[in-house]
């Protein structure tokens, strides 16, 4: 476990046949070796070194597949445990619960709630990705009723819950094509859930409650017979729990290789107790804190707002920052007589800006500068907010014929810009704001009360 | 194959540091583990929550959410505090002098310490006291209000690379904890406290605070900032970066539309109240979960609901 390039590339056919599409074989044993290619892009290899090596080529984390088409759902596949470290590759998923005994009015009501969960925010669509129909009826009838319902109306993935394999052969019949999780394989029907899940192909939940040891050597059985999709759920309901079961998987998968809990999780933050404030609490630990799959209860707006921004925020690329599309932005309902404000393109500097202008309650204008999503000062240094890219920006954007002034205001930082744009500029006043966005309010405040404008 | 608990090994401690006077003080710090990770080890067992009040009524800088909570109380800062404590069951009190801010009223040091003294004699529980971000004036008002709350064992701030020297100095001589603020960088931060240290001042008082973002601006940065400086208390065992860290949430996160816009300004969003709390508990919680250990709060509830799943986090499975 964990070669080195040198010794993945002794396995390799040593040919540099470029079918790989890298140049020489130690160049693809490289990249084996930091995980960024599988093995399977050599087609020359061994069945014996294939043996070996799928061992180091296994990503820690497997990678489990849900749903369908574009709206298919990535799992796992985790490299790190913080994400200063590297970007954490798959957001955590979101499902609403549905239980089989509820009406179908509430049960349509339901599925369109999570059709209609879509948000857009800094450029992304983010929505809830999947429903969780859980057996409560006891019917398999009816159980095969409401997934074939929710498959006919959503879209979305689907986690088919419940401890019963009869129930869940019964639904499966209809909703096998939409590549739905099964959940769940226990101590006491992993046999026939597993033979179900190798019958069709699908992913399959793995539930013990019973400690992680229990947990794991249940993983092992199930794999053992051939299904290697898997998503571990420890039973794991109150944030402690929690917190130390899916950092001691996350651990043991990637620190310790440990194979049997190698695999994406799934947790339900509202079987804790307590309203839809406390499960969003628990499941925003989820959140940061390792679970693949969250299952909630409650989805209403004021709470989805929140998680989708959390999830974005903990799942971005910490080297790449997260960028804004250059523009001129409306604040409010500006005139042409509104202030004009210049910043950069990094969405931590535009959202800031944007807010205290908002704060400011005056209208204004908001051009941002494409600065590859550097801040201001850091813009500035690297030559990428500069005159003549600002005066480029001011002409491409037709600002000239949206405001009738010609004042420009610009962050305190660069003040020393203002003569050059100027130069650049002609007929332009460059005004230059303060430092910190804090005191943008008081300042077009005050610049409107002494019509400065 | 067998399971064993992937334990980490970690060569340093976060430094316990204990605030307040008589028989109220409280203690923070002292974990020898990433967050909540008692399987293995001695992990955080108390986290104060503290809630903010202010030296001057902020209707109108304050989301509506906030100030139909406080009301009248908010013109009176002593009066204020005594309901945080007694009705919102605030763990401490933290008072932002907004109010000597050269722009907010330019209160004088002698008014803030008025105010100071009042807010101590209404309380029992350990005070936070805090400036208005302002580097000149802060250093003024601090020498001051830090004399007026002599041997409190309260927590001052925040001191930064600009005026620190002032507030060791006052810190030390009135036996307060001191808040090292930096800006968003380990190694600014880490700067700080190794100036303070140079300075003189007991790198046990010190309490660090990596500048606190919220949802959806900035959190992310912050997230890993102090994520990183808790592994290299931990791992590394670098003794300047073991103080613990405060976490000043509240003014960053009711200034965002996100956290205050009414139903009908966003009817997307859903419900103003539960979404502001939210966007202050998952605040929090983030901040925890990366070595928070000391939370300053706007909205009681969000308090109120954090301080529940602290219960959680530290109930011994």
């Amino acid at each position: 476990m964990g070669l080195t390039g040198i010794q993945i590339f002794k396995y390799l056919p040593k040919t540099n046949c470029g079918d790989c599409k890298f140049p020489t074989c130690l160049a693809f044993a490289m990249r084996l070796a930091a995980a960024q290619v599988r093995l399977d892009a050599c087609p020359h290899v061994s069945e014996e070194a294939k043996k070996v090596l799928t061992e180091v080529s296994a990503p820690p984390i497997r990678l489990v597949k849900l749903g369908m088409g574009d709206r298919t759902i990535e799992l796992g596949d985790e490299t790190v445990l913080f994400r200063h470290e590297k970007k954490f590759n798959h957001p955590s998923a979101l499902a609403l619960l549905i239980a089989d005994n509820l009406t179908d009015q509430e049960i349509e009501q339901k599925i369109q709630q999570v059709n209609n969960s879509v948000m857009e925010r800094v450029g992304q669509k983010l929505r809830v990705e999947l429903i969780c129909l859980q057996e409560r009826s006891a019917d398999p009838a009816r159980f095969a009723q409401v997934a074939k319902k929710i498959v006919a109306s959503s879209e979305a993935g689907l986690i088919l819950s419940s401890f019963k394999p009869e129930m869940i052969k019964a639904a499966l019949a209809e909703t096998a094509a939409r590549n739905p999780l099964i959940y769940a394989a226990t101590e006491e029907n992993y046999s026939q859930m597993t033979a179900l899940a190798k019958e069709y192909k699908l992913p399959l939940a793995v539930f013990s409650d019973k400690g992680l040891e229990a947990l794991s050597s249940l993983a092992e059985k199930v794999a053992a017979e051939g299904v290697e999709d898997l998503v571990l759920d420890s039973g794991a309901r109150s944030s402690g729990r929690m917190l130390s079961d899916l950092t001691q998987i996350r651990r043991a998968a990637i620190k310790k290789k440990f194979k049997p809990l190698g695999y994406p999780t799934i947790i339900f933050p509202g079987e804790g107790g307590g309203d839809a404030l406390m499960e969003a609490a628990r499941a925003g630990i989820g959140i940061m804190k390792y679970a693949s799959l969250i299952v909630l209860n409650s989805i209403e707006k004021e709470v989805l707002l929140p998680l989708y921004t959390l999830r974005q925020n903990i799942f971005t690329d910490p080297q790449q920052p997260m960028q804004v599309a250059e523009n001129l932005y409306k604040v409010g309902e500006p005139n042409q007589d509104s202030p004009l404000l210049i910043t950069t393109n990094f969405s931590l500097t535009y959202f800031i800006v944007l807010g205290e202008i908002e704060n400011s309650k005056v209208p204004s204008w908001l051009l941002v500068a494409d600065s590859e999503g550097l801040s201001v000062l850091t813009a500035w240094a690297a030559d990428k907010f500069n005159a003549p890219k600002i005066a480029k920006l001011v002409k491409k954007q037709n600002v000239e014929e949206i405001v009738k002034h010609r004042k420009l205001i610009i962050p305190g930082y660069v003040s020393i810009l203002s003569g050059e744009i100027e130069e650049e500029l002609p007929g332009w006043k460059v005004l230059v704001g303060p430092r910190e966005a804090a005191n943008i309010p008081k300042y077009l405040r005050d610049m409107t009360s002494s019509a400065a404008l | 194959m067998a399971y064993t608990v992937p334990k980490e090994a970690y060569n340093g401690k976060i430094n316990q540091v204990e605030v307040g006077r008589n028989q109220h003080k409280l203690i923070m710090g002292g974990e020898e583990t990433l967050p909540f990770l008692s399987f293995e080890g001695k992990a955080v067992s108390t986290v104060p929550l503290a809630l903010e009040i202010q030296d001057i009524n902020p209707t109108g800088d304050w989301a509506s959410s906030l100030t139909e909570i406080y009301g009248s109380v908010m013109d009176n800062p002593a009066e204020w505090a005594r309901m945080c404590q007694d009705e919102f069951k605030a763990d401490m009190i933290c008072l932002r002098l907004a109010g000597t801010h050269p722009d907010n009223g330019d209160r004088s040091p002698q008014e803030a310490g008025k105010i100071v003294e009042a807010v101590l004699s209404a309380i029992k529980v350990p005070l936070i006291i805090l400036g208005s971000n302002h580097v000149e004036k802060d250093a003024a008002v601090i020498k001051h209000v830090a004399e007026v709350a002599a041997n409190t064992g309260s927590i001052i701030g925040k001191a930064q690379e600009k005026n620190y020297k002032t507030f060791a100095a006052v810190a030390t001589a009135y036996g307060h904890k001191l808040v090292a603020l930096s800006d968003l960088d380990i190694n600014l931060s880490k700067q700080l406290n190794i100036l303070l240290t140079q300075s003189g001042f007991d790198s046990k008082n010190i309490i660090i605070d990596a500048m606190s973002s919220t949802l959806g601006y900035g959190l992310e940065y912050t997230y890993s900032v102090m994520e990183r400086i808790r592994l290299s208390a931990l791992q590394q065992n670098d003794a300047m970066m073991q103080m613990p860290m405060i976490c000043d949430i509240g003014e960053v996160t009711w200034k965002v539309k996100e956290a205050k816009a009414t139903e009908q300004d966003q009817p997307a969003w859903g419900a103003v109240r539960p979404r502001g709390i939210l966007w202050e508990v998952l605040t929090a919680l983030s901040f925890l979960m990366a070595g928070g250990n000391l939370v300053v709060f706007r909205h009681p509830e969000a308090l109120s609901r954090v301080r529940s799943i602290l219960a959680e986090l530290m109930a011994t499975a």
